[in-house]
Parts: C-alpha cells; structure tokens; sequence
C-alpha cells in the first residue's frame, strides 16, 4: 500500500515542533483522514478540530504544505505526496495546542456589530414578500461556514495583527449580509468606517482566493461597502446638504 | 476536597444544535440567566449539516396542505407508534416557528410571488419544505446563532460533560470539562435541558459527525430518566459510498426531491417494483406521472423514490444483495437523466443543489450534472431517545428536560425528511419555555462535593491505565459490530451475540488508556465517550431484540412482517438500582376521536 508523511506541528502555546508521521494511502482520502488515521494508530492525543468532514462546518482549517484549506476537502490526490506534507494551524490566531488555535476573538467581533432589525411585516400575517433576484447576493454571503480562512490569509490581521481596529473580511462579509438584506433597517456604514477598519483593507483579494465556499468577499462585499462609506461620508454633495441640514 | 469552578444559571442547555440554541433563546426571553454548553465551538453542531429543509404546513406552493395533512404524514411515516401529541403539536406550531426564523433574519429561498419557498420530500404529501439550496441547516444554526449572541445567553464553548448531577431526584446541574486545558467545571442549574443530538457514532457506516456519542442520551440514562423508541434508528437510504474516505456522507433526500431517480446496474429504475400498500394510493404509477409530481403537477402523484427512508433504504439493500449493484456497492443515484425534460439541466441543478454539487466534485471527482451518483444507505438519525412529556419535554427526572433527536416520540418508527428541523425549533422552544416555568417555580437544590470529587476522578482514571487499550481501537471496534449485527437488517441470534459482544467491550473501555497530557486531549475524550457509545448500543440491541416484527427502521429477517400487537405499545429502558438495563412495554395512549378523524379522512 502506498504511504505518505505528514510533518505535523505539535506542541502547545509557546513550545512547538514539526514531527513527522507516515501512515497509510488509500483512494480518495482526504488530509482529515490521514490525521485522524495518525490519531488512531500513534499519536491518540494529537489535537485537531472537525466536526462534519464535508466541507460544511468549517472546523478543520488548517494550512497544508502553507496553504490555508479545509482539512476535509483537500484530496491527498490534489497534493505533493513524494515530500512530507506539512500541516499546521492557522497564523492569524494564537495556537493553542497542536493544530487548534485560540478564535475567541472572531465571536467577540460578531457581537460588536449591530443585529438584523426588520422593516415592518408586508403582510397581515406578519410575513415579508422578497423576490429570489433581490436575496441572491444575501444568499451568497449567507453560505459561509465561518472557517476563519479569510482571516487567517488576511494580511492585515496575519502581518499587521490589527485585530482591535479592523473586523476582518469573515465579517465584512457578514456586515454585508446584514446591510443588503431586503428587509434589514438598520445602518452600519458609520460603525463600518469608524470601528470596523473598513479602509484598511487594500483589496488584495487573497481572501476570495481561500473561501471554500467560493463566495467573492471583495468584489460582491467589500467593495460595495466600500462604497457605502465613501457616499455617506465623502459625497461633497450630500456633505453639502448635511451642512444646511444641521442650521 | 478539591474545589472546582462554579457557574450558575437558572437554565442550564447541554447541545448548541438547533434544538439547544432555541431553547435558550426561549428560556432567556422569559427572563431568567441562561447558560448554554457547546460540545464543539459555537455554530458547528450537527444541525449544520442537515441539507434538505424544514417541514412546515404553509402552503406557500400548494395550498391543499394544513396541519392535517402534515399530522397524517407524521403518523404515516412514524407507523402510528409515534406520540400522537407531539405529532400534532409538530404539524401545528412550525409554520410559526419558521416564520419566526424570517423575522431573526433567515433567507429561504422565494416562490414566484416572494413568499418562502417549499420543495418535495419524501412522505410529505404537498411541497412542504422551507429550504435555503441545500443547505437549509447552515441557515438555521446560523440564523439562531446571530439572533441568539445578543440575548444575553452566556455560551461555554468546547466543554464537554461528565455526569449529571442530582439533589435527592431532582437534576441540580452537571460535572464537565473545558477541553482547552482539561479543567473540571461544575455547573449549577435549576432546570437543565438537553440538546445533545444523536447516536451515529455507535455505528461504522453513518453521516454523523464525531460528536454524536449519544451524550444526553447516556448523561440522562444514568440520571434515573427513561429511553424509549431506541430500536427505531433511522438509515439514510442516500450515503456517499465512494470513495472509502467519505463513505455515509450525507447524499440530501433533495436530490430525489428535484427529480431524482434511483437505477441498479441494469439502468432499472427498481422503486416501482416495491410500493408498501399503505402508499399505493399516493404513489406514481408511471415515470412520466413521477415527473409531473416534481415538476409541480397538482394532480400527479409522488415517485417512488420519495417513498419513506426506512423503505428506500431497505430497496437499495435488496438490490445490492441480488448482484444489481453499482461497482461499489451500492446503486445509482441520478439528477443528471433531467437533462432530457429541461433545457438548463446543469445550471438548474447546481443551483437547486449546490452543495452536493460542490461534494461529489471535490470529494469523488464527479460532476452530477453529467454523471449519476453512487450512493448506499448510512446511520443517520435515531427516533428514540429521552422520554418526554409532549407538551413541556420534561423527561420522567424532575428539573430535566430534552429537545431535539436526543428526545423521543414525534417521530414513531421512522421520521420524515424534515421532519427534524421543524422538531428542533418546535420543541426546543417548549423545552426552554418550561424549562424556565420550572427554574421560576423551584429553589435552587444543592450539590454534593464529594459526588462531584468521585465522578471527576473517575473521569481521569483513563490516565492512570499505563499500557491499557487504545481508546480509538475499542470505539472502531464497537462501530464494527454494530454496524454487522445490529445494522439495517436484524436478526435474534446476531443481536444476543451483539449483547455479550458489548459486555467484552464494556470491560475493555474500563481499561482505555489516554496518552499524553490534559490539553485539549481527543483519545482522553474518546476513552470517555465509549461510556455513551456503550449505553446507547446497549439500549438499542435491547430493544430491538424485544420488538419482534418489522416496523420503520426496525427490519427483523426473523420477523419481516408488522404485527398489530406491537402498534399498542412503546418500549421503555431504565437503569435498575443493581445497574442493569431494565425494558419495560408503555402502552401508548388511545388517540382522541377528533385526530383519528382526521387521520381517516386524509386517508
């Protein structure tokens, strides 16, 4: 049978090392189950988060051979197996033991940011009525599994670590959601610009590159809210009309 | 005495499914603290996986459809075992439910005049199902998720639990473990509700993730409360079967809800060879009329395919042991022959199935909008569980509640296809409504340390077992005979050498050994989880051992017909004081004349 060597970080928050383990190859076996193949057979305590194994809870992110994937959808097939395929955790985020990492800070973002706040029902049935043209783009934004793989391969929070001044593209993404949602009433352009650190991101697109789920962050959110920003804040226009608005 | 860290909430949620997170969004709205235990991290539980919809009488698409259509699909499906109560309770209160889910921000996707949008599953007699693609599971968790992060519920992530804890009879709280640093907690509640999900795990071949070990199941077993319906375990007729990596990942009944067909190695479309009496009426007697159905033809009736999963999935099994088979044992599953009716085939179904789309690419290589699927029956869900009252799901322990697949009876014999998200947030709310009513209405009880010293040192003991077994080699090994004897199809004598089978491993699991330290340690967590594992496959072979006849997802080879006698009666498992597993028969009560109407009018 075919065997390939997987060069696993082991180690906890400070200390860490590459340790090497060969195991067995089979047809269609993913990265996931050589880990958890190597669990079983010789390393019982090696720590990894998954949960679904089909590419749709986005627990087991990882970076493999330096590219930031889902462990459970990357096909040793797809991989160099002649070398040792390295697999470590996420950068952008503190490790915590072997290939886990500390994400507290994403659901500490999330809760920053301002609930869906509905327009009144359409109907007297208390329902709404939206055409599926105008949730399409809600609806793209609305797949994403929360790997944190956008995070992690930004490079304002993996090189800059500017976790206290920008929200990062998972919750842009999610901030987008929210503001183009047909029924939403609420608006985060102001909270986008002065809290969120919309502007620093630089568009480098590296984000849409990673999502699993394929949904384009920068062209489809970010940009749009972007755009948000720049026409409440920046349109001479409308600055024009506050000013009269305000005597 | 070693003192843990304490926490206190009025209502404590063990299970951030979709069942959990609605019932500590309902408790915390009545007012009292709520606090809610993740297994996993926030948002991956298994409802997140759950692909095809929620069921829901709405009449969005066709207007025939009420509660009383969905009552009757219920009891249909469930075989009439189920707990007609909460069959009602189901059929009446999801509309709102889902609607609900609208107002907190869900996106379902539209009918032509912009209401929420339901497709065709199996059993269901109308287009019923609310769905989002196929991945209306990942909008529900997410939906109460955001919706539940501003409701002030504080949520432990990546804890797991130990033991219930009890005052007299009464649930006080619970023992558990923060993974992160392997530390004990103790939890003390006034009312506790859980929410843990299912038992796939007891089993090789099945679409659950790791964390259905059957927790609450075995956490409420041991507290004193009663399992009934464990003999009724629900397999997907459609699992992945290739390649071996992803064998029993979840292939959504949506697929044959959007026309679909299942065909044996002779192209034959072998559904139509089988059709249960009970569903000749409502069943396609052509092809043809079978499209018509999908296509949304109020006068064709539904394809075979849409049969119920109990009776797909045991066709399926029959094909493959008569030599009819696809190369990898199991039978084609095929959207792409749709390419013949309309004009937009692979768009259409890429856009109506999009994560399966997406699965079978990256993880078979096969693009199924050209190439027919193979696919084979896999473990996926378990009617039975905690016994509740229908209408407050407070188990037969005081001060302990269930929601959700760990809790018994909507579902009978055999649950519907979306049947289980509309039962998560039903029935997750009632659990956290009451749950709270109970938490109002009594003090809080006491919790005695040394229980908690002697449970977690027993939690620990997997340490001390210097050369002991490996922990993953007993579960493979327990998954391995579960699946051979007491599987899809059941026989006596297989499952009585299943039994002492257990009993071999019941001494080999007090003898696991956890390498290495405390952080984060999953052969630590594995070694206890065979606990659960254990109870739930004990609870399970006993049961259906009992049940002699063949009903849902029981199939006996020694009994292969139903029996009357046994649509009289539940059967109930409870710990004896000596530790052993005691069955006992509930008889199930007489239905009232007003819902055996209806049942006989809907026909």
């Amino acid at each position: 049978m075919a065997k390939a060597t997987f060069s696993i970080r082991r180690g906890g928050r400070e200390m860490a090392e590459m340790v090497d383990y060969t195991t067995d190859v089979t047809e269609g076996m993913v990265v996931l189950d050589a880990v958890h193949q190597i669990q079983a057979e010789s390393a019982g305590d090696l720590a990894c988060r998954w949960n679904c194994k089909a590419g749709k809870c986005g627990s087991c992110s990882a970076e493999i051979n330096g590219m930031p994937k889902l462990m459970c959808m990357t096909r040793l097939d797809t991989i160099d197996i002649t070398q040792p395929v390295t697999i470590e955790p996420m950068r952008a985020f503190p490790p915590v033991k072997d290939l886990i990492t500390d994400v507290s800070w994403n659901y500490e973002v999330k809760k920053r940011i301002k609930k869906f706040k509905p327009r009144k029902p359409d109907a007297d049935d208390g329902t709404w009525r939206m055409q599926q043209e105008d949730i399409d783009r809600v609806q793209e934004f609305r797949k994403c599994i929360e790997c944190f793989l956008c995070q992690d391969v930004c490079h304002v929070l993996r090189d800059h670590e500017k976790h206290q001044e920008f929200i990062g593209p998972r919750f842009l993404v999610y901030t987008a959601a929210l503001e183009m949602h047909p029924l939403d009433t609420e608006n985060r352009t102001e909270d986008l610009k002065e809290l969120f650190g919309i502007g620093y991101c630089n568009i480098t697109k590296c984000c849409t590159k990673v999502c699993p789920e394929g949904i384009t962050i920068t062209d489809n959110a970010i940009i749009p809210l972007k755009e948000r920003v720049v026409d409440e804040h920046y349109d001479p226009l409308k600055k024009l009309i506050k000013l009269f608005r305000k005597k | 005495m070693t003192s843990y860290p304490t926490f206190e909430h009025d209502v404590l949620v063990i299970g951030a499914g979709g069942a959990g997170l609605r019932a500590a969004i309902e408790a915390s709205g009545s007012g009292v603290s709520v606090g809610l235990i993740c297994k996993s991290l926030l948002g991956k539980a298994h409802t997140v996986m759950a692909e095809g919809g929620m069921a829901a009488a709405m009449g969005n698409v066709d207007d025939r459809d009420n509660w009383k259509v969905h009552f009757t699909d219920t009891m249909r499906g469930g075989q009439y075992v189920n707990n007609w109560r909460m069959a009602e309770l189901h059929a009446k209160e999801a509309p709102d439910r889902v609607r609900e889910l609208e107002a907190w921000g869900a996106v379902f996707d539209r009918t032509k005049d912009g209401k929420i949008l339901q497709r065709n599953f199996g059993g269901h007699r109308y287009p019923r199902l609310a769905h989002v693609g196929d991945r209306t599971g990942l909008e529900l968790i997410r939906t109460l998720q955001d919706h539940g992060i501003h409701q002030g519920i504080e949520v432990y992530m990546e804890v797991t639990v130990v033991s219930l804890l009890k005052d007299g009879d009464r649930v006080v709280g619970c023992l558990a473990y923060e993974r992160e640093h392997g530390r004990f907690r103790v939890f003390k509640c006034k009312a506790l509700v859980l929410a843990t999900g299912g038992v796939g795990r007891a089993f090789k071949i099945t679409s659950n993730s790791w964390e259905g070990t059957g927790d609450g199941h075995a956490l409420a077993y041991d507290a004193g409360a009663e399992l009934i319906d464990m003999e009724f375990v629900q397999f997907h007729p459609t699992g992945m079967v290739w390649p071996p990596s992803v064998r029993g990942i979840l292939v959504t009944e949506g697929v044959r809800g959007e026309g679909g067909i299942l065909t044996n190695s002779e192209g034959k479309r072998f559904m139509f060879d089988d059709i249960p009496d009970n569903y000749k009426d409502q069943t396609a007697d052509t092809e043809e009329e079978g499209w018509r159905y999908v296509t949304g033809d109020k006068n064709a009736r539904r394809p075979p395919e849409l049969l119920t999963r109990d009776h797909v999935a045991r066709c399926i099994m029959r094909e493959v042991k008569a030599g009819r088979g696809s190369p990898h044992g199991g039978v084609f599953l095929d959207i792409a022959w749709i390419k013949e009716k309309i004009q937009n085939a692979p768009e259409h179904i890429k856009k109506k199935l999009p994560s399966m789309y997406h699965q079978f690419k990256q993880l078979a290589n096969l693009d199924i909008t050209t190439t027919p699927m193979e696919v084979g029956p896999t473990t996926h869900y378990i009617m039975g569980g905690i016994r509740v009252d229908s209408d407050t799901q407070a188990s037969t322990v005081p001060g302990l509640f269930a929601a959700g697949e760990c809790a018994a009876g909507i579902n009978g014999a055999n649950r519907l296809g979306g049947n289980s998200l509309s039962d998560l947030i039903v029935f997750g709310k009632r659990a956290g409504e009451y749950a709270a009513k109970f938490a109002q209405e009594n003090a809080a009880g006491s919790i005695n340390p040394s229980e908690v010293e002697e449970k977690a040192k027993a939690a620990l003991a997997p340490f001390e077992r210097e050369g002991g077994e490996n922990p993953y080699t007993i579960q493979h090994d327990l998954q391995e005979m579960m699946q051979d004897l007491v599987g899809i199809v059941r026989v006596e004598d297989e499952m009585k050498q299943a039994l002492d089978g257990l009993d071999a491993l019941k001494k080999r699991a007090t003898n696991a050994f956890a390498p290495g330290n405390i952080d984060f340690n999953p052969g630590w967590h594995t070694a206890l989880d065979l606990h659960n594992l254990l109870t739930v496959s004990e609870a399970i072979a006993r049961a259906a051992i009992e049940r002699k006849e063949s009903r849902g997802g029981q199939y006996r080879d020694d009994y292969p017909a139903k029996d009357p006698e046994y649509a009289k009666f539940n059967f109930s498992l409870k710990k004896a004081d000596d530790g052993s597993m005691q069955i006992a028969k509930i008889p199930i009560p007489e239905m009232p004349a007003e819902l055996k109407q209806i049942v006989e009018e809907m026909g």
